[in-house]
């Protein structure tokens, strides 16, 4: 798979370019530069904003996980512009499912990144109200939540058969190219396409699979298997901001004008690790790595911000948001803690449950032992 | 994969009767009787009450629809309810409760049927890894209300994977309540009690039951507190002095003739149905236990790591004192589950029962 496959709006140099037909198809060369249009200046200043503050915020974590304050880390270093520009198409009032990387997502939606720390920190499992911001918890069994985003969007079909007016169209669920060999994602794709469900599968192929490549996941361009369960698709650049705003865009009107499940691939690059426990050194070039630095996604919208006439101080101003949001993140994790051990017997049930409580008692029996003793 | 038919009883509910129930939250109301129905149609009747009653009860399943399941559990719901609250699935188990998972988190209450339970498995991990630990994950914030109705147990001379008990497999599961009825009125009741409850439920059917008959309750009692403990508390099917039989399900039809039989030789068994396999309702076999000094524990499922060996310990722990006996269990065996011409040996027949009652007194 070449660049010349996907859709792209934006070289790497960050030059504005006209919608290649063969890739757009679905869509119109005429529709993707419309919707490409609809982004002002004030948004792609915004778009570089969220994309800065994303890889500030993942940067901080990595090394707060480095000092030992987190257990573990996912970075989303290279993914921002397939992240932060498909959020921007999504409505506030669709539920996101993401997989658990999505913190460029997150930044967009406006969820407070200091709330996803307590996952890594281990002093929480989820670290927010999934209904806050519509946007669902990570789940961390690859592809799992495909199907829940297919259900909840099966769940707005219903709504509207009964007349109940949602202010919901779609519903949008993220996942990467490992996930793509998952049963669950495959039934995902069989439900979606069996309901003709309001479901966008955005997929990131950020080509690696912890050290396996996606080469072997499949050895064809994976959107094509979207084409085998009647679901359309477009493959984009993921690493052009504007390109993944334009087919999210797409695909969305697509989805609220009653046609269906869409699903589109972003082809991006994990320039970091898997995790913080990952070596990739042992799986993949140097040449490979700077191959897709040259292809920075933050870098590529700057040099089209700066040829837009956008002024140093912008950047600099950006700059120093991010700091500030490192040094608030860091404050933020030393000062995270769990509560009373007792905590973990809360919300096991979402009604009184017996045994439970059974066990409820008697660890405080065991304490009042230790005290007496 | 065609189960027997089960007969069909025209003298059942009309397709558009309202069984007498409450409203959830509401308190306990009178409403009409039904007669004697099997177990299969008052669970019809129960899903029927509960459709009826709230709008946002979901069905979904492989044959639900037009065929009414292979056990015709779900008879006439689609035709009345419409495609669209009687699903037909695709076929595919972990997309099913997967995609029921996600219409509870958009605010439905899904009703799942597994087909068999040699079926379950391809669902295990929607079930154990998402469906047991959202709430839990989500520090409360969010609920799955999904109940998973799974025809479970042998006796039927069915083929391989059509006579399974995984019951305890779930029961290791915090995050899920695993209950089962053993007569037509506890599974008209339960039915809507999981369907009210704001927890995912595992309400497994014992098949081998389905066509025995029985009376309906005019009433169910859908307060919060009422559905806490209708699927929690067992029931005492009859009282005994000299060993308490306690099983669930299938067997407590056996376990009740056993303690027929056993009278006839001048002993005295108490019989507890459990109902509830997650959480256990240790304190009735506890309050039982002490009274009569024996225990003999049943179930289709294996001895070991059953819940058998659960009640066990527990017992041993609590009654330690007032126990005649070693707790005695009588289960199916750690092979997998036989050939069918097998079966009968495997099952906790009425002499294997008996044998254990007889090694409890004589112990």
């Amino acid at each position: 798979m070449t660049e010349t496959e996907t859709l792209q709006l934006l070289t790497p140099a960050g030059e504005r370019i006209a919608p290649n037909p063969a890739v757009a198809h679905p869509a119109t060369p005429e529709q993707i530069a419309a919707y490409a249009a609809e982004l002002t200046l004030s948004d792609l200043r915004a778009a570089y904003r969220n994309m800065v503050r994303t890889r500030a915020f993942d940067r901080e974590a990595t090394s707060l996980q480095r000092q030992g304050e987190l257990g573990l880390w996912v970075p989303s270093l290279g993914q921002e512009a397939a992240q932060v520009g498909s959020a921007l198409a999504i409505p506030a009032a669709d539920m996101i499912y993401p997989s658990y990387r999505e913190h460029g997502v997150a930044e967009v939606r406006g969820l407070d990144l200091r709330e996803i720390i307590p996952v890594f920190r281990g002093t929480r499992h989820g670290g927010w109200d999934p209904k806050a911001h519509n946007f669902h918890l990570y789940t961390f069994v690859i592809g799992a939540h495909t199907l829940h985003a297919v259900g909840h969007a099966m769940g707005l079909q219903q709504d509207r058969r009964r007349g109940i007016v949602d202010t919901a169209d779609a519903v949008v669920v993220y996942f990467g190219d490992g996930a793509t060999s998952q049963g669950d994602a495959n039934e995902a794709l069989v439900f979606a396409s069996s309901a003709e469900a309001p479901v966008l599968f955005f997929l990131q192929n950020n080509h690696w699979a912890i050290s396996v490549p996606t080469e072997r996941q499949s050895r064809f361009p994976l959107a094509n298997r979207a084409d085998g369960f009647g679901i359309p698709h477009l493959r984009v650049d993921g690493n052009d901001v504007v390109a993944c705003y334009a087919a999210t865009r797409y695909a969305l009107d697509h989805i609220a004008a009653g046609h269906g499940p869409f699903y589109i691939e972003a082809e991006t690059y994990r320039m970091g690790a898997h995790t913080t426990s990952d070596d990739p050194t042992r799986y993949r070039t140097r040449e490979e790595e700077a191959h897709w630095l040259a292809r920075d996604p933050i870098a590529r919208l700057r040099a089209l911000l700066e040829a837009d006439g956008v002024e140093p101080e912008f950047f600099a101003g950006v700059e120093a948001e991010g700091r500030e949001l490192g040094a608030s993140v860091r404050a933020f994790t030393r000062a995270n803690t769990a509560g009373d051990f007792t905590e973990v017997f809360d919300h096991v049930y979402a009604s009184p449950n017996a045994q439970v409580e059974r066990e409820r008692a008697a660890w405080d029996a065991y304490l009042s032992r230790g005290e007496s003793r | 994969m065609n189960a027997p038919v089960v007969a069909h009883d025209r003298k059942g509910p009309a397709p558009h009767a309202r069984p007498g129930t409450t409203a959830a939250g509401a308190a306990p109301s009178s409403g009409a009787a039904h007669a004697s129905l099997p177990m299969a149609q008052a669970i019809n009747a129960g899903l029927r009450a509960a459709m009826t009653r709230d709008e946002s009860v979901i069905l979904m399943g492989e044959d639900i629809g037009p065929l009414g399941g292979v056990f015709r559990v779900t008879d006439g719901l689609q035709r009345d309810f419409g495609a669209d609250r009687v699903r037909d699935t695709p076929l595919a188990e972990s997309g099913i409760v997967g995609t029921a998972i996600g219409m509870a988190l958009a605010g439905y209450r899904p009703v799942v049927e597994i087909q068999f339970d040699g079926f379950i498995f391809p669902a295990f991990n929607q079930i154990t890894t998402q469906l047991a630990k959202l709430t839990y994950r989500s520090q409360g914030d969010v609920r799955v209300p999904v109940v998973i109705r799974v025809p479970y147990g042998g006796d039927i001379g069915a083929i391989e994977h059509h006579s399974e008990s995984p019951e305890a497999l779930f029961a290791h599961t915090a995050g899920l309540r695993v209950v089962t009825p053993s007569t037509s009125a506890d599974a008209f009741t339960m039915i809507q009690q999981a369907i009210a409850s704001p927890d995912p439920v595992l309400f497994f059917e014992p098949k081998a039951r389905y066509w025995s008959r029985g009376e309906i309750p005019a009433t169910v009692d859908l307060t919060p507190d009422g559905v806490v403990a209708g699927l929690s508390r067992a029931r005492t099917v009859q009282h005994g002095t000299d060993v308490t039989l306690a099983g669930y399900g299938p067997t407590v039809a056996t376990l009740t003739k056993a303690a027929a039989a056993a009278a006839e030789d001048g002993i005295s068994a108490e019989v507890l149905d459990l109902r509830s396999i997650s959480p256990l309702d240790f304190d009735a076999v506890i309050e039982s236990v002490r009274r009569t000094g024996r225990l003999v524990v049943a179930h289709e499922a294996a001895e070991y790591y059953g819940p058998g060996a659960e009640l066990a310990a527990r017992v041993a722990e609590a009654c330690f004192y007032d126990l005649e006996a070693p707790v005695l269990r009588v289960g199916g065996f750690h092979t997998p589950y036989p050939a069918n011409r097998h079966e009968h040996d495997h099952l906790p027949n009425l002499d294997r029962i008996l044998d254990a009652i007889d090694r409890s007194l004589d112990y």
